[in-house]
């Protein structure tokens, strides 16, 4: 492909891409995101391949592999286009029924559409599932639509036509006056305004300005920049160009986390696609304008999602913080004035673009607007992405598109914010999600991960496995942080296994309050959060350790011990092949006994023993009764007896 | 791994200190650890004290100063993992290799490592050995699974 170096060729490239497909062929989408991929999607894809070509039908079908649409859960997700038919769960097995029934017959595959659990009703288009339906797909709703390592994908769905409209039709403020009206505030972490962070590097002085492209996605359960960066770069590369255009900068940098390795490609392959067709390197679309990207992959450190960590491992050296002010914004790269945003951000630039900064903003809160996508995980019905509108209910976004907690539990908190952030209790499920209504209740909006907790969590161990991520992560450099989280892990550790003593909360709200006060960086400002905020809604729970030496939720293995029920276990021997310790006594038709002296609590017999039979049970803060005699032992069935 | 090969590597990045973390990578990449010559290489070929660069290898969880073992197990303890038991299998596959996570077994057969968050939340919780993605897994499969391996 030529250079393009004007708009009108631009929009000619575009129609003619348009003129080469027909909008009425069949086409089949595969979604290969790491998810997918993880079920089993790359066979199903070959499949597909393979099938199509045998049916002899390989000039009038495409097939697409693409970014991920969020319903992990359901993984590998097909859908056909034009019909939008969503097939989930698909197997290769599947595949050759889709392509003589769908592609063929247009006929549907009943057995592979969703059928919602409480009414029994198919749904046949994405729309229809309630996942979907209640969510506010702008953002993500591309990835299902395009394959990443094609750029022509992404012009036909409108690609780069903000970016034309920012260079050939819109002054640097005409363009920073939208993002302003939009009130987009950035989607990493700390929700910072970015028109102001826009503005602060463009009035900086100096020549040499950088923007960078934070996507160092460190919260562990979270995975949405991860979803756009391989299902959809080229949304992120516009919105940085444009951002780059506004500030007056001539150069810019992705940070990536290296265990993204499939995201450092699709990104590559973009940046490359980008420079061929001349949209990005020198005279951006015949405009004047030159801008160059590098790729940075991160080694491994939490810290580096620290925008000043972040810039000392772009310069090759530790990433460790360094104090604000100066910001940035003043002094950044090099020390040079830089601009950082999140992944997310820079995707939502060219959207606020098209349709206008009002429009975006008409969606949200009083001081959050537009979408925000979510990663929905832990001990939810539907895990996945999520794209909602900001104001939305956690209620909501739990029960009508995560289809509550599985297997009959108890819903008990929903942590966000990833490990810095907090965890929101049952009482407040109607809480409105948006950056400030979320710290108020003790939490943060973070990234964006939402990870549900069930009854069987248990919340001190929450917060000592959050503390423990932090104290490894902590980059070591000030001693509230590196000192003070090593203390609150050891005191938590202790807690959890019942050596919890009088006075330790206490201690613990010490520290957390020394380390919140004194620490360089948001790390470690924020990191005793988890502690704090599972303190301030479940202090019962810690209370129940320290003093009764129990664990509610039945969780921690110092704190509980498992017995078996003797009217109701059948004799079976499941449970004693299990044990690996040989902790379980007993035989064909001789009721079992666990040797608690010789238990570990690993609990695989508990998980083996079939649930129609329930026998064992998990004891915490009670004397475990002694065994039965052995007399007592033999084992008569029930249904013998009468 | 032979001097011209790290050459070419540091070559590629225009023989500049602030790539010094991009050129231990692509070593670490291709070699699976850095051994000291490939370290005093790049030491004299960037012009940057070995203070630095032992900073370096030690700050970012990446890099491996020791070599590695032919089969990599990875153990997602991401929160959602955590929440599902992935505590469970960290100590199944302790128990099975004898070693430690971060460690490397005196065969190298195994290196065993905990990672943060692979991404596929829904299979939670999640072993990976070699690449390969094992979801939903038990302790059970787990030994089954590391028992597969040569």
């Amino acid at each position: 492909m030529a250079r393009i170096n004007s708009p009108e060729k631009l929009e000619k490239a575009r129609q003619e891409i348009l003129s080469r497909r027909k909008p009425d062929a069949p086409c089949i989408s595969i979604c290969a995101g790491a998810g997918c991929l993880a079920f089993g999607a790359s066979e199903v894809i070959d499949a597909f391949k393979a099938e199509v070509e045998k049916q002899g039908l390989t000039v009038d079908v495409d097939i697409k592999k693409t970014g991920c649409p969020g319903f992990c859960e359901r993984g590998p997700v097909v859908v056909i286009f034009p019909e939008e038919i969503c097939y989930l769960q698909v197997k290769p097995q599947d595949v050759p029924e889709i392509v003589s029934q769908t592609i063929k017959e247009k006929k549907i595959v009943e057995r592979l559409l969703y059928v919602d659990p409480t009414t029994d009703e198919k749904a046949i288009h994405e729309s229809d599932i309630p996942f979907y339906k209640n969510q506010q797909r702008n953002i993500i709703c591309d990835n299902i639509k395009i394959d990443s390592k094609i750029l022509d994908d992404y012009l036909a769905i409108g690609g780069y036509e903000a970016l034309s409209k920012v260079l050939f039709q819109m002054s640097a403020d005409d363009v920073l006056a939208e993002v302003k009206a939009s009130q987009l505030r950035g989607r990493g972490g700390a929700g910072f305004p970015v028109w102001r962070k826009w503005e602060g590097t463009r009035n900086s002085p100096g020549e040499i300005k950088y923007l960078v492209v934070n996507a160092d996605e460190g919260d562990p359960g979270a995975f949405m920049d991860r979803a756009l960066l391989e299902g959809n770069p080229h949304s992120i590369l516009e919105g940085l160009i444009i951002g780059a255009h506004t500030i007056g900068s001539n150069e810019g940098y992705f940070y990536v986390r290296q265990e993204y390795p499939l995201a450092m490609e699709n990104l590559g392959i973009a940046i490359r696609q980008a420079k061929e067709y001349g949209l990005l390197g020198k005279d951006i679309l015949g405009s004047g304008f030159d801008f160059n990207v590098e790729v940075h992959r991160g080694a491994g450190a939490f810290v580096c999602g620290e925008e000043t960590a972040l810039l000392r491992s772009l310069e090759g050296k530790p990433g460790e913080p360094t104090p604000r002010p100066p910001y940035p914004a003043v002094k950044g790269l090099w020390e040079k004035p830089t601009n950082i945003n999140n992944v997310e951000t820079w995707a939502n630039i060219p959207l606020i673009i098209n349709k206008g900064g009002a429009a975006f903003a008409s969606t949200g809160t009083e001081g959050s607007k537009g979408t925000k996508i979510f990663s929905l995980v832990g001990k939810i019905t539907n895990t996945g992405l999520v794209e909602v509108p900001m104001g939305i209910t956690l209620n909501d976004i739990i029960y009508k598109i995560g289809g509550g907690i599985p297997g009959g539990k108890k819903f008990k908190a929903v942590q966000t914010g990833g490990p810095s952030g907090g965890c929101i209790p049952a009482e407040q499920l109607n809480l409105e999600v948006g950056f400030d209504e979320l710290t108020k209740a003790g939490s943060m909006m973070g990234s964006g991960g939402m990870i549900v907790l069930d009854e069987d969590t248990c919340m001190v161990d929450v917060a000592r496995y959050f503390i423990d991520f932090l104290t490894e992560e902590s980059c070591g450099k000030c001693v509230p942080c590196r000192e003070g989280l090593r203390q609150m892990h050891t005191i938590l550790t202790r807690i959890t296994r019942g050596e919890g003593r009088e006075g330790d909360i206490e201690l613990l709200e010490v520290l957390a309050e020394t380390a919140k006060e004194a620490s360089l960086c948001a790390l470690g400002k924020s990191a005793p959060n988890p502690f704090l905020s599972t303190l301030r809604y479940f202090r019962d729970e810690y209370d129940a350790h320290i003093k009764e030496k129990r664990c509610p939720a039945l969780s921690c293995k110092e704190l509980i011990s498992y017995y078996i029920e003797p009217d109701k276990c059948q004799a079976c021997m499941i449970c004693l092949k299990k044990c690996p310790v040989d902790a379980i006594e007993g035989g064909k038709k001789k009721i079992h006994v666990i040797i608690q002296e010789k238990c570990t609590n690993c609990g695989e017999c508990f998980e083996a023993c079939p649930s129609k039979f329930g026998a064992i049970k998990k004891l915490s803060g009670e004397p475990v009764p002694p065994p039965i005699p052995e007399a007592e032992r033999t084992f008569v069935k029930k249904s013998k007896e009468k | 791994m032979d001097i011209e090969r790290i050459d070419q590597i540091i070559d590629s990045h225009r023989g500049e200190a602030s790539s010094l973390i991009q050129i231990l990578l692509e070593i670490q990449r291709e070699n699976g650890w850095l051994p000291r010559e490939a370290l005093d290489r790049v030491r004299e070929r960037l012009q940057v004290p070995v203070s630095r660069i032992q900073h370096i290898v030690t700050f970012y969880k990446a890099f491996s100063l020791v070599p590695r073992g032919r089969h990599q197990v990875h153990i997602c303890v991401g929160t959602a993992c955590h929440v599902r038991g992935a505590t469970r299998i960290l100590d199944k596959v302790e128990e099975i290799t004898g070693i430690k996570a971060g460690e490397t077994d005196l065969d190298l057969k195994f290196s065993v490592e905990t990672v943060g968050c692979v991404g596929c939340c829904a299979l939670g919780p999640v072993l990976e050995v070699d690449g390969k993605t094992h979801g939903k897994i038990t302790p059970t499969e787990t030994a089954a699974v590391l028992k597969s391996y040569e």
